[in-house]
């Protein structure tokens, strides 16, 4: 039996009762502009050719999906990785920025500005940037420029220049408004890359489609390698949640499958210090979207914690909001240590080094129930190669 | 009569409207702001309900009101002030924030609340027009409470008829396209967009606000409006400030006094 997920946001952006497009005036015509312009690129079999090629020969998609061994039989499953950490720039992230950038010019755009927390979502926009030769502004949140000094550098190596963001908790929710009130400034000659699927209409939907790549190409490899198009379980870490919507995307009408978000439990669930926004949030707005939000009875954001920069964010994609409300995907919350000791598990057992926030999804492998038979499928978002100075320490400390 | 009505009806040129955050630069300053604002001469008062992610809003009210916050502001006690403020003074208040706050209070007990505290009318920048029809309007007008609009250089000649068609307080004319918070002279463009939307005709009273500062600017947007707002530059006045009464009687004074 199949359940009716909408895919498809309706007229104004909903999935059910969240999404829609809380934003003021001063964007109103912006969003507009970009709403009827992605509607008729993704109607066009050029505007896909030419994705489906830069994907290919740019990107170097498909990524592979690799049957982790030493991982299935410690966890008694047949466990495959979609090595979205093998795409050039090291992350799923750059799927959406070659999808943007295309909008981007098509629109007749010549300054980009983009948020980022981990710098992935930085590092894949300067690149695209670079690619069609458009100037490139970073906001991110001071913190994290200095938890992810490598993508930094990459970044400022690319051409972009990285602002701090200095206010509220100095993390990706402040890069995020600071990137807003850029645009609200430069209205005429800026495209605003959101990295997630969060932000107002179309942004959820835009940036969903545009990673639904991986699993697109799940459902083929699948079929060459277990001989069904689908597996019983996907596992995505989710902050915004870009990658688990494009791990999930083709199969949220499936429910043979079942879907797994992972978040950041930071310190823990209800130490005060965390990013569960599935458990802690309740309905409101964050950055143009109605979905689950950490916030107080009055209404104020609450600052998250994680000690992964990519998932600590206060709320969700509307998407998600509605996956989890109507019960169709499954939330597991991890902590920093279990993340911690995940990225170490996974990197002497298959010889692959996550990001910090692959690293929750698979940490989430300890907290589900499945069978010996059961085929799961974590999406591997990105490399942890910008996280190192965190894994030492935590190497230190061990 | 709502008390917005009846000032539109009795003064349609020259109409000052202050914008101060709720709750700064102290808690108590509340009741004292909008005592003198009304003193001084101001004609209507925006009163901004703090919010931690102020995103239209430069950092003179990102500042202001993350210090409210920390103040402890929160709606309870501000309707609390507004209700003990109302007592003596009969200055339109308009409440001006983010939708969030509001749907956290709860839509419905937002309004009873504010028009039970003497509130006038209601700015939410973010909250848009087929939202504000489908769930917010028919709560708004049952409490007699006027909600107002943002048009900017940017909007549509179509779009700001469509606004002015559902915003049944007056039109909010944003003079440029930025978030709140920029000063400085305002151009021939911006002078020739204020005189576009003059040239319109609709049926409710403008009043132009964002990088209004000073007399110069008040003057100037005045000639193409009904009036105009300004918030940022008060709030930067109260910085610092050891007597918020006497700032604000200045403040008001320094708007009002004819530019030579």
């Amino acid at each position: 039996m199949t359940k009716n997920i909408h895919i498809d946001v309706d007229e104004h952006g909903y999935y059910g009762r969240f999404g829609g497009a809380y934003i003021p005036e001063m964007l109103h015509p912006n969003i507009e502009q970009l709403r009827n312009c992605y509607r008729e690129m993704i109607a066009e079999p050029a505007f896909k050719a030419e994705f489906d090629s830069l994907l290919k020969d740019y990107v170097g998609r498909p990524s592979p999906l690799y049957y982790a061994k030493r991982l299935s039989a410690h966890y008694g499953a047949r466990i495959y990785l979609k090595r979205e950490d093998l795409n050039h720039t090291g992350a799923h992230k750059i799927n959406n920025t070659i999808g943007q950038i295309m909008v981007a010019q098509r629109l007749g755009k010549t300054r980009i500005i983009a948020e980022t927390g981990a710098g992935q979502h930085g590092v894949a926009t300067a690149t695209v940037c670079a690619l069609v030769g458009l100037q490139c502004i970073v906001y991110m949140g001071e913190v994290d420029i200095e938890r992810q000094a490598p993508n930094v550098a990459r970044m400022r190596m690319l051409g972009a220049e990285v602002r701090p963001a200095k206010s509220g908790s100095r993390t990706l929710k402040d890069a995020t408004n600071e990137a807003i009130r850029d645009w609200i400034n430069n209205p005429e000659d800026t495209h605003y890359i959101i990295g997630s699927v969060v932000g107002p209409h179309p942004y959820p939907d835009m940036v969903a489609r545009f990673q639904s790549v991986i699993s697109e190409e799940m459902k083929w490899q699948l079929q060459e390698k277990v001989g069904r198009e689908y597996p019983d379980a996907v596992v995505a870490c989710v902050g915004g949640g870009s990658n688990a919507a494009g791990a999930f995307y083709h199969y949220l009408n499936d429910e043979r499958v079942r879907l797994i978000a992972v978040e950041a439990a930071g310190l823990g669930v209800d130490s005060g210090e965390s990013a569960a926004t599935s458990v802690l949030g309740t309905e409101g707005i964050i950055h143009g979207a109605r979905t689950l939000l950490m916030q107080t009875a009055d209404g104020q954001v609450v600052e998250p914690y994680s000690i992964s920069a990519g998932l600590d964010y206060p709320g969700i994609g509307p998407l998600h909001a509605y996956l989890i409300d109507s019960r169709r995907a499954e939330a597991i919350s991890v902590t920093d240590d279990d993340a911690l000791a995940a990225a170490l598990f996974t990197t002497r057992t298959e010889g692959i080094i996550p990001a910090l926030e692959t690293a929750h999804a698979f940490a989430a492998l300890n907290q589900m129930q499945y069978g010996p038979e059961d085929v799961i499928v974590i999406c591997l978002s990105g490399r942890g190669d910008k996280d190192l100075a965190a894994y030492e320490t935590y190497l230190n400390r061990l | 009569m709502n008390r917005l009505t009846e000032l539109f009806q009795s003064k349609s040129t020259g109409i000052l409207n202050v914008y101060f955050t709720a709750g700064y630069p102290t808690l108590e300053s509340t009741g004292v702001i909008i005592h003198n604002l009304a003193e001084a001469g101001a004609d209507l008062i925006e009163i901004g309900m703090p919010y931690s992610d102020p995103m239209a809003d430069g950092e003179t009210i990102q500042q202001s009101s993350m210090h409210a916050l920390k103040n402890g502001m929160t709606l309870d006690v501000l309707f609390a002030q507004i209700t003990a403020a109302r007592q003596g003074t009969t200055i339109p208040l308009v409440l001006m924030g983010y939708y969030n706050q509001v749907l956290q209070y709860g839509p419905e007990r937002f309004v009873a609340a504010a028009k039970a505290a003497g509130v006038d009318g209601l700015i939410l920048p973010d909250l848009p027009i087929v939202e504000y029809e489908a769930e917010f309007r028919h709560l708004a007008e049952a409490q007699d409470l006027q909600v107002t609009f943002l048009i900017t250089p940017q909007t549509s000649e179509e779009r700001i008829r469509k606004i002015g068609a559902i915003s049944t307080g007056f039109l909010y004319v944003v003079s440029s396209s930025s978030i709140t918070g920029k000063s400085g002279e305002i151009t021939p463009e911006q002078e020739a967009y204020f005189a576009r939307v003059a040239a319109l005709n609709l049926p409710q009273p403008r009043l132009i606000g964002f990088g209004i500062s000073d007399a110069r600017s008040f003057q100037k947007a005045c000639a193409y409006a009904n009036g105009a707002i300004i918030g940022s530059a008060f709030i930067r006045a109260l910085k610092d400030t050891e007597d918020v009464a006497a700032t604000t009687t200045a403040f008001v004074e320094s708007i009002l006094e004819p530019v030579l």
